[in-house]
């Protein structure tokens, strides 16, 4: 099923969505508009049977528009199809996350913040992921530079007042009496 | 009784820890034995490879992708060759496709004897590991033979194959695959009928078809839930499709039916790779004919100009790739392994990222675990076959 058929199919069930073909070697390649993603994955997995999020990911092409692409590969075991979906994001835009239809989003749209820094909207668990807690930067961003010198992380030193020391000794003295 | 309150403890599991196949960090929150949630964390293996990978040349990148995940080595080169291949809109002969499935079979039979000695060894059956690697050493040895280096090879190239097959190539895969069989049978009679592995393992991590699918899983764990699907019979690469061969499946979903699965699956891909090995000449073309991409027999760099100024660009500037992108997926030991490719027509890549099934794994392995004991977590941990390598990257 080329993107075409595909589209033609998902047009009705997702009102108002302007999807648009996108040419491709391998499969069907679609993009969806940022604000129709969460319904036409919905209409994808329940209404022409993608059951499998295989992958999320983003590619950024620096110095164009639209900055970022996010990109999901759909896949339909019971049909034996792929299907892949982009959505162009601004250099300030946002994403909403899929999460709601494919848990599998979960961490795939975590990395892809932690590597690009896209923001997808609802997301629960925005942290980092790969890299450190307290990295700065997206390292997978074309501007990033590839030979960084940074410090190695640790841990900072524990730092107790005399006061936190003294309310610690207290609540533990309150424990044990009662 | 009920009224009686129990603090919940917190266990750190990890970053260093034996059972967690390389540095994977879990916080238990436990009840007793129970676990209320687990949290796990990663990243401690993240070597910015796909980062990497985009400073280098096309060729270059092969070498990078193996490493990633670093027990199923050449389907990381298989998949990130065959993405190119597909912009490149280049197609292997036969001779070459039939030496890329030999050695992809030899590599998951390869994975899962790491993976089958490590779980036994988690789960208390301390020998399977002894047996499991002395076999792996042989494939090892194949690949010292092939390439000389046994655990990345680098083997697989863009356009073919790095260099023709060495001399007794045949007759050293044709050794391990008439001693092989003989070995599985050794390791079904440690493991298959043994009352304390299947008490461990039996109802214990269920991951059904749909939770699977949910969470991204396809591969031998999905396969495991009552899932037929396989890269290799659903979008066949590399001239799958000629091969006499069966997706063995459960439907119990538990640690101990992924058990059956992968032991089941070193069975096929035998058979694969003895008929793979019968239509392997000795010697033969080991490279597509595309001048672009592979540089000149020698002879002809010899004697003729245009051959040498090709071989030198090629080995100098590298060959460019037309722009677009292109996602090939491959049936490696975890599941599905991917490569997702994105070229800007230079000969550079614009993005490499590879689809990794451990990462999806680690993903989905709360929901697996929570309710559960603790004790099952090592052996629901070791059943996914998880390798930090990959999940990182």
């Amino acid at each position: 099923m080329d993107a075409q058929a595909i589209i033609d199919k998902l047009t009705p069930l997702v009102p108002g969505a302007a999807f648009e073909a996108a040419s491709s070697v391998d499969f069907a390649t679609l993009y969806v508009p940022a604000g129709q993603l969460i319904a036409a994955c919905q209409a994808l997995r329940d209404s022409l049977n993608f059951e499998v999020l295989v992958e999320v990911t983003a590619a950024d092409y620096l110095p164009r528009a639209p900055r970022y692409e996010v990109v999901y590969h759909l896949l339909s075991v019971s049909k034996r199809l792929r299907l892949r979906l982009k959505v162009r994001v601004m250099a300030d835009g946002t994403v909403p996350t899929v999460q709601s239809v494919y848990p599998a989003a979960g961490w795939l749209e975590r990395e892809v913040w932690d590597m690009f820094g896209i923001v997808f909207d609802g997301h629960p668990d925005l942290r980092r992921l790969l890299m450190p807690e307290d990295w700065e930067g997206h390292p997978q961003r074309k501007d990033y530079p590839v030979q960084i010198q940074k410090a190695a992380q640790t841990y900072a030193p524990l730092e107790v007042s005399q006061e936190q020391f003294q309310a610690n000794l207290e609540r533990d003295r309150v424990k044990r009496t009662h | 009784m009920s009224d009686i309150r129990t603090e919940t403890m917190t266990v750190n599991m990890g970053p260093q820890h034996p059972s967690t196949h390389g540095v994977l960090r879990l916080v238990l929150e436990l009840d007793g034995e129970i676990i209320q949630s687990v949290i796990p964390t990663i990243g401690y293996l993240h070597t910015g490879i796909e980062k990497t990978a985009e400073q280098k040349k096309w060729q270059q990148v092969i070498p990078l992708v193996e490493r990633m995940d670093y027990l199923g080595a050449q389907s990381n080169s298989l998949a990130y060759a065959l993405s190119v291949e597909k912009l490149l809109g280049l197609e292997m002969p036969q001779r070459v496709k039939d030496i890329r499935v030999l050695l992809a079979e030899l590599q998951r039979i390869a994975s899962h004897l790491i993976w089958i000695g490590t779980h036994g060894l988690e789960i208390g059956a301390v020998s399977m590991l002894f047996y499991a690697v002395r076999e792996r050493e042989l494939l090892l040895n194949i690949n010292e033979l092939i390439a000389g280096f046994r655990f990345f090879p680098s083997y697989i190239r863009i356009g073919g194959l790095r260099e023709d097959l060495p001399r007794g190539f045949h007759a050293q895969v044709q050794e391990f695959l008439d001693r092989f069989p003989g070995k599985i049978d050794e390791f079904e009679g440690l493991l298959t009928k043994n009352d304390v592995y299947k008490r461990r393992t039996q109802n214990v991590g269920v991951i059904t078809r749909e939770h699977a699918y949910a969470w991204g899983l396809v591969g031998p764990i999905a396969r495991a839930g009552g899932s037929d699907y396989d890269v290799r019979k659903y979008f066949p690469y590399s001239g799958y499709e000629t091969y006499d061969f069966k997706v063995p499946t459960a439907t119990e979903g538990d640690v101990y039916a992924r058990y059956r699965v992968r032991v089941a699956e070193m069975r096929e891909s035998l058979k694969i790779a003895k008929q793979a090995l019968d239509r392997i000449s000795p010697t033969g073309v080991f490279a597509c004919d595309d001048t672009r991409v592979v540089p000149p027999p020698k002879d002809k760099v010899y004697s003729e100009m245009e051959a040498l100024i090709q071989h030198f660009l090629i080995y100098s500037q590298g060959f460019t790739v037309p722009a677009g992108d292109a996602y090939v997926p491959v049936e490696g030991p975890r599941g599905e392994h991917g490569c997702y490719i994105v070229s800007d027509g230079t000969n550079r890549p614009w993005r490499v990222k590879m689809r990794a099934p451990s990462f999806m794994a680690i993903q989905a392995l709360p929901t697996v675990v929570q309710g559960g004991l603790i004790a099952d977590v090592v052996a629901v941990i070791g059943s996914t076959d998880v390798v930090m390598g990959d999940c990182d990257r």
